[in-house]
């Protein structure tokens, strides 16, 4: 090859072909999606195709929801843990994989679903389960519980799991006086619970990754993406 | 094009010409053989993470007392290691040297070329450093954390700039394959390297729009930069070593454009089933199956320019590593194009199996043919033999079957782990569990591959320092016979 203009044209305009392919389209797509309310209203005005133009429902609230405190420093955690590595968060459409079947979310999440999220974590591995909806799996305080004590150990509550122990995380020391309202309540019998006197209390990092776990819920129906029932 | 071809690289039979390409040896060395220590050294690192990530696959608890050993962090530590430490270091020792030898153009100012590998290294020190605390982005294949990129950035333009310099002050008319696979690549990788951190890290986009920029990055990575840098180090082996012009021109340019043309809109087919527009999916899936394209014609290629000579590739360490990097690329571009169908997608897809596809064609593929580039560089650039065909051997060995049980393992598990997550039946613990003795044979396999680590490292330290008993050496190492033949 001699003609050398034509050389660095084609190594530039290949590269550039995919990005603007790629990246720009799906930028102008869907890179300025908004919030909306669960259904959309039809309205009188028709648009080009004679079909009604659709507006959001007035009073109804937006999803996805905004992010919470200490819910959005526990993201800061599943990051620097690097939970990503072994969990996804992205459920695929029934019929296609089986994540709807395993419960890991009532319905295939959509692009909106992530507009908010200042770091998206869709992930690419399944090591351990999907967690897009592991606040809907378990909530409350009993999922709080599980949380914590699967955190801590995975083994007390999922043996067999290959997932590490989070313990650092977590203080041991000496029961002053009245026990910590915080501490974490062992199985009878866990070979992993405390010597007696002692208890183990969960650090600011441990309970704000258990509250960002717990914020994970896909309980809310999409225009697009609706739970059906 | 044949009267180009005859003066190619491979003809360099006169005195004159040799002359010329032992001043651009000696003007390239004290850079190249920076890069060769520093890839060897990042090599060897990457391996302790990697021993260590394996293990914690299978025994969670082991060493899980440590936050900065963490399984997240230490694997991560692993990819960066070999990913910006060993791959791209080694691709600036002979990526650079392959362009100056083909340019003939000798390296000036290399001082500016040493220094900006050394920022290189440290940016990555800091980077690997910033992971193992805590600072990793959790963002595949760009983890190293916001302080220590801008560094990376600016050291890499300052080496990647080397290579453009030789290719404008080259001499000759005809341009050879080579060339046109690294100038390319050194203008790709920066291109997507800033892309990618400023739309991710520094400006985020919104919403999805960031993991179709991160596997737009991450796989061209591997298809942008290590691809066409192997594919160039094999291009100008192949004929160099068995003294015979590649067969064909026309499949060079063919490959070299398909590749170009198709390779970087495949990276989407990681996000099949996910949260974007289908039409994206669409596209990254026509583009990795139009793969086969490129894959096809260089395999054709390669493999006619070797057939027949199939003695003298055996007896070169150089084209026994070149050879099984050749042919592993052909196979895994293969399977890769298979697992972008959707069918094939919904099984290995979250599984071991990519896993174990990434190591095919970053290692089998990939590294193979750097570890050849290395055994055929060094003796020029230091103007001594390498002192151990049995360690040579040894290295061959180990890293061959190593890298086979690993993709076998890994392979066969993770399509065994992607059939039953599919099936909601089976527990989603029965799954992990299943998975375990495929992990272990991991292992296994990593031990294989420390050892022929330990066996080049310890052959190439030894050619470098141990000066006297190696320089009496006579003739080339080879493996096997000694006799007849120059090849190496």
């Amino acid at each position: 090859m001699k003609n050398l203009p034509l050389l660095f044209c084609g190594i530039f305009f290949a590269l550039a072909f995919s990005f603007t392919g790629l990246i720009l389209t799906s930028h102008i797509q869907i890179g300025s999606l908004t919030q909306t309310t669960e259904t959309l209203e039809a309205t009188d005005d028709l648009d080009e195709n004679g079909m009604p133009v659709m507006v959001m429902a007035e009073g109804e609230p937006l999803y996805p929801a905004m992010p919470v405190g200490l819910a959005q420093q526990g993201k800061e955690i599943y990051i620097s843990m690097g939970c990503i590595y072994c969990h996804s968060q992205q459920v695929r459409r029934n019929e296609f994989g089986a994540d709807i079947e395993r419960g890991w979310g009532p319905r295939q999440t959509v692009a909106r679903d992530y507009i908010l999220q200042e770091r998206v974590l869709l992930g690419t591995m399944r090591t351990g389960p999907d967690l897009a909806h592991l606040g809907g799996r378990y909530a409350g305080d009993a999922g709080r519980d599980w949380n914590h004590l699967h955190l801590y150990n995975p083994q007390i509550v999922s043996k067999g799991s290959t997932m590490p122990p989070f313990a650092f995380l977590y203080d041991v020391r000496q029961i002053a006086g009245k026990p910590s309202e915080e501490a974490l309540t062992f199985p009878p019998d866990s070979e992993y619970a405390p010597e007696t006197g002692y208890e183990v209390v969960p650090t600011r990092r441990a309970k704000a990754l258990v509250e960002y776990l717990l914020s994970l819920k896909i309980n809310y129906s999409l225009p697009e993406a609706p739970i059906l029932e | 094009m044949s009267a180009d071809q005859k003066q190619g690289p491979y003809s360099s039979t006169s005195e004159a010409v040799r002359l010329e390409l032992s001043q651009i040896d000696a003007s390239i060395r004290s850079a190249a053989l920076f890069f060769v220590i520093s890839a060897i050294a990042w090599l060897l690192i990457g391996t302790v993470f990697a021993l260590l990530v394996a293990v914690k696959a299978h025994q969670p608890n082991f060493a899980s007392t440590f936050e900065f050993l963490t399984f997240g962090r230490v694997r991560s530590a692993h990819l960066n290691a070999m990913a910006l430490g060993w791959a791209s270091n080694i691709i600036f020792a002979v990526g650079l040297w392959i362009m100056a030898r083909l340019c003939r153009a000798p390296i000036n100012h290399k001082g500016i070329l040493f220094i900006a590998g050394v920022f290189w290294n440290i940016g990555l020190t800091v980077g690997i450093f910033g992971i193992l605390r805590g600072d990793i982005t959790s963002v595949e294949w760009l983890e190293i954390p916001k302080y220590a990129t801008p560094l990376l950035a600016i050291s890499y333009a300052l080496i990647g700039v080397w290579g453009v310099m030789a290719f404008r002050f080259r001499k000759g008319d005809h341009v050879y394959v080579s060339q046109w696979y690294i100038l390319a690549a050194l203008f790709w990788f920066p291109w997507l390297y800033v892309v990618a951190q400023v739309m991710i890290i520094w400006f985020p986009a919104r919403g999805v729009v960031q993991s179709v920029t991160n596997w737009w990055f991450a796989h061209n990575v591997l298809g942008l930069w290590f691809t066409p840098m192997a594919l160039a180090t094999a291009y100008y082996l192949i004929p160099k070593v068995l003294g015979r012009p590649i067969y064909s021109y026309y499949l060079s340019v063919l490959g070299f454009w398909a590749l170009a043309i198709f390779y970087n809109w495949a990276g989407i087919h990681h996000l099949i089933g996910g949260p974007i527009p289908v039409w994206l999916i669409s596209a990254g899936i026509v583009a990795s199956v139009m793969m086969v394209i490129p894959v096809v014609v260089v395999g054709i290629n390669h493999h006619m320019s070797v057939v027949g000579l199939y003695k003298e590739v055996w007896r070169s360490p150089t084209l026994r590593f070149v050879v099984f990097g050749a042919i592993s690329y052909t196979l895994v571009s293969l399977i890769g194009s298979a697992m972008a169908l959707r069918t094939v997608s919904e099984i290995t897809h979250f599984t071991h199996f990519t896993v174990g596809h990434a190591h095919h064609g970053v290692y089998a593929f990939f590294t193979m043919i750097m570890f050849g580039g290395v055994y055929y560089m060094m003796p020029r650039l230091l103007k001594r033999e390498w002192p151990s065909s049995f360690l040579i051997k040894l290295h061959f060995w180990a890293c061959a079957l190593g890298i086979t049980i690993m993709i076998v393992a890994l392979q066969v598990g993770g399509w065994i782990q992607g059939l039953e997550m599919n099936n909601a039946e089976i527990p989603f613990l029965e799954v992990v569990q299943n998975t375990i003795p495929w992990l272990k044979a991991r292992s296994v396999s990593g031990l294989f591959l420390t050892v022929g680590h330990i066996a080049f490292a310890a052959n190439f330290f030894w050619m470098l320092f141990a000066a006297g008993t190696v320089l009496a050496k006579q003739g080339p190492t080879l493996l096997g016979s000694n006799e007849g033949g120059t090849a190496q």
